[in-house]
């Protein structure tokens, strides 16, 4: 209805500007800081292998998913619910675990490196560009599986059975029901996926290196680490920035980005075909598990040997990092529920305000991070400032996923409840209390879930601060990779590993016990 | 008394104007087709819609700056007027307390009003447990509590049936008989109309014709109401 007043919500304002003020301001710094604005051969080669790993990861992760996710799609088996929830395992896996698990695959001692050269065959490294598109494509082959599930499950199963009773064959099938859904979520998938490859520091850190395969942020991180570059590192943290946002932008108008694939799960009405499609689906899907299960195995039963033995200073980081995750799981929570509630409730300027939500979409955490060490510099050492900025950093960047989350759910509240509430003078903390809590309690559980496992692994603003005494639990991890103590690494993976899933429990069960 | 002048509701493809006023302790139908602002109507009565123009008083005191809940109006709405994941009691408790602090004397309180409504054992459940006809009773229990003197009724039974509908209609009537309540009732059922009130405001052709006494609008219909009932 027309002529409703439209409230001022000062909070959701302020915190808007403070977004602005975080994503925008610095990447004027950057700007300003940048000493000269043209591209070496240094510059445009990592511009390049940042694209080009990026494009090719998301196209092999989208390609390879469609045969996986039409296999679950159509096939009923014991496990199946198991695998589905399996595959959005990796959302919650620190990368820096499944890295570790990939080099104990893949690497120079790993199991199909080892049987490979037992066979008389070639032994590829494992670093360089295969290597940083075969950790991309661990990681969101999964995610690309969901998606395309998802759309999948979407075909309406009458078609499916108007497809059984014409008996068509499967190419006309695939043709009029499957294509046309696949021609749609296809590019979403894609991407997305490129989104996220466009800031995977941790594989690059490890696999990357060299003129030939270092990524933008990579070569943010050396500028600052090791030439202590400050101009340079400026200025490539703009390029990192300039296409993170043109690609999100290009993202916004092909996938709603809300909820990552993270979706319902019914299967369609079984097919009865030849036994050489089933057995086909078959050694599709083990194949896929098997490449997701084995570097994960590789690393639980590494790690479970060194686990006793875990010298206390990791013990240490554990702590701090789970304090870490903790504050900015809250800090993004209640930030994007001020936010949410702002928009829902058709608060004057909203569109300012959804817009300030998603803008650390456009940031990636090394980019932040680099801004702030900029800004913070000439005041006072990055190390005394490496927890709280990490925290505050890590927050922003889980903040558009809880918001987006959240918004849904907030709408329907506002449009149910808002008017009962209005007329029983219910409002402040007692609204909090009463109403926004308890019919929120499970997207603010899963969103909360999602943005400490997240912090818990997370590891790039970290590296670039960090001094020894305050190293997070996946920067000791990395250490420890990087001198090859791997039985030391694997242990520390799986704590953190049962650290990260622990607290997405907690704060998933946490909201489903609560609602109602 | 509760007084529209020159009121008008307005916006894109839609709008109504109102002027009369109706004493307390009246039972009032407002009928009208389907679009024709009957609910947007009782919203601006009770603070959701703002006027394009006019004013709306009641005992000579200007509602327009009044917040919905500073409003001397209690109202039940089509659906959604019991929050799902609290208990009766703690529904109808908000009535009296926004943060649920009730005194013995307000806990009290709830409890006769549940036993009035004979949901004497059900204060400890969740409307979702109840049936429709139980939680109609308990939502009117929550109107009971906050004791305005202008109920508003935005077809509040509708998806009851029209048995059950009765029932509770003519439950309202006996309960606010008593307390000189102001009670408005927006139907699309010509029946309530009939049934529950004393008098009818027919709305038609973008206006709100003054209340009239409803056995003899329904004797002598005017015209548009012969339109609407397709007599």
């Amino acid at each position: 209805m027309a002529n409703h007043p439209r409230p001022l919500n000062l909070s959701a304002l302020l915190l808007s500007a403070v977004l602005a003020a975080l994503v925008l301001g610095t990447a004027l710094a950057l700007a300003l800081r940048a000493d000269q604005f043209s591209l070496r051969a240094a510059e445009w080669a990592a511009l390049r292998f940042t694209l080009h790993q990026a494009a090719l990861s998301a196209l092999l992760s989208s390609l390879l998913a469609i045969p996986l996710a039409r296999a679950l799609a159509r096939r009923h088996f014991w496990g199946r619910g198991a695998i589905v929830t399996l595959l959005g395992a990796p959302f919650l896996l620190p990368i820096v675990v499944a890295v570790i698990g990939i080099l104990a695959v893949y690497g120079r001692t790993g199991i199909v490196t080892q049987a490979l050269s037992a066979l008389h065959l070639p032994t590829p490294s494992i670093f360089g560009m295969q290597g940083v598109v075969l950790t991309n494509v661990f990681f969101n082959l999964p995610l690309c599986t969901r998606i395309l599930l998802n759309g999948w499950q979407a075909i309406p199963s009458e078609r499916f059975r108007l497809a059984q009773t014409l008996n068509l064959p499967t190419s006309a099938r695939f043709r009029h029901l499957e294509w046309p859904m696949l021609r749609q979520t296809l590019p979403g998938a894609w991407v997305v996926v490129f989104l996220l490859c466009l800031t995977s520091f941790v594989v690059s850190l490890t696999f990357g290196g060299g003129p030939k395969a270092t990524t933008l942020e990579l070569a943010i991180y050396q500028a600052l680490r090791f030439d202590f570059d400050l101009g340079r590192a400026a200025l490539l943290a703009c390029l990192q920035f300039t296409i993170c946002a043109l690609s999100v932008t290009l993202a916004a108008r092909f996938v709603p980005l809300a909820g990552f694939g993270i979706g319902q799960d019914r299967a369609l009405p079984s097919d009865r075909t030849s036994g050489l499609l089933l057995t086909l689906d078959t050694v599709i899907i083990t194949l896929a598990v098997a490449f997701l299960m084995v570097p994960l195995i590789m690393v639980l039963q590494a790690g479970v040997a060194g686990f006793t033995s875990l010298p206390i200073t990791l013990w240490q980081a554990a702590v701090r990092s789970t304090g870490m995750a903790l504050t900015s799981a809250l800090l993004a929570v209640s930030g994007a529920l001020t936010l949410a509630l702002a928009v829902a409730a058709h608060a004057r300027a909203a569109a300012l305000i959804e817009a300030a939500a998603m803008l650390p979409l456009a940031a990636s955490g090394l980019v932040l991070g680099t801004g702030i060490f900029l800004i913070l510099r000439p005041f006072t050492s990055p190390e005394a400032l490496a927890l709280p900025v990490t925290v505050l950093v890590n927050a922003a960047i889980a903040l558009p996923i809880t918001f987006r989350l959240l918004l849904p759910e907030a709408r329907s509240l506002h449009a149910d409840y808002a008017r009962l509430a209005a007329t029983l003078n219910l409002q402040g903390t007692a609204k909090l209390r009463w109403l926004t809590l308890p019919r929120l309690a499970r997207p603010l559980g899963l969103g909360g879930g999602i943005a400490a496992a997240q912090s818990m692994g997370d590891l790039g603003v970290i590296a670039l601060f960090a001094g020894d005494d305050t190293a997070t639990l996946p920067l000791m991890i990395s250490r420890l990779a990087g001198a090859y103590r791997m039985t030391e690494a694997a242990a520390a993976s799986v704590l953190l590993v049962a650290i990260s899933f622990s607290l997405f429990a907690l704060f998933d069960r946490g909201g489903r016990y609560v609602a109602p | 008394m509760l007084r529209l002048e020159n009121l008008i509701l307005s916006h894109p493809g839609f709008s109504l104007t109102a002027d009369f006023s109706v004493e307390p302790g009246q039972r009032i139908a407002i009928i009208g087709p389907s679009g024709a602002g009957k609910s947007s109507l009782l919203m601006a009565i009770a603070g959701f819609v703002t006027p394009a123009s006019g004013c709306i008083s009641w005992a000579g005191r200007d509602l327009g700056p009044l917040a919905p809940s500073q409003r001397p109006v209690s109202i039940l709405f089509q659906d959604q007027n019991l929050f799902p994941h609290l208990t009766l009691a703690q529904n109808l408790g908000l009535a009296l307390s926004p943060r649920l602090r009730l005194d013995p004397a307000q806990r009290q309180q709830v409890e006769q009003v549940l036993t009035r409504l004979g949901l004497d054992d059900l204060g400890a459940r969740r409307p979702g447990e109840l049936s429709g006809g139980q939680q109609g009773r308990a939502a009117l229990g929550r109107v009971l509590l906050q004791n305005r003197p202008i109920l508003l009724l935005d077809e509040p039974f509708a998806a009851l049936g029209p048995a059950l509908k009765n029932d509770l209609l003519d439950l309202v009537r006996d309960l606010t008989a008593s307390s000189q309540t102001l009670t408005l009732l927006v139907s699309h059922d010509p029946a309530d109309a009939k049934r529950f009130a004393q008098s009818t405001v027919l709305l038609a052709d973008g206006q709100a014709v003054a209340p009239v006494d409803t056995q003899s609008l329904f004797a002598n219909p005017p015209a548009a109401l012969q339109r609407y009932l397709g007599t």
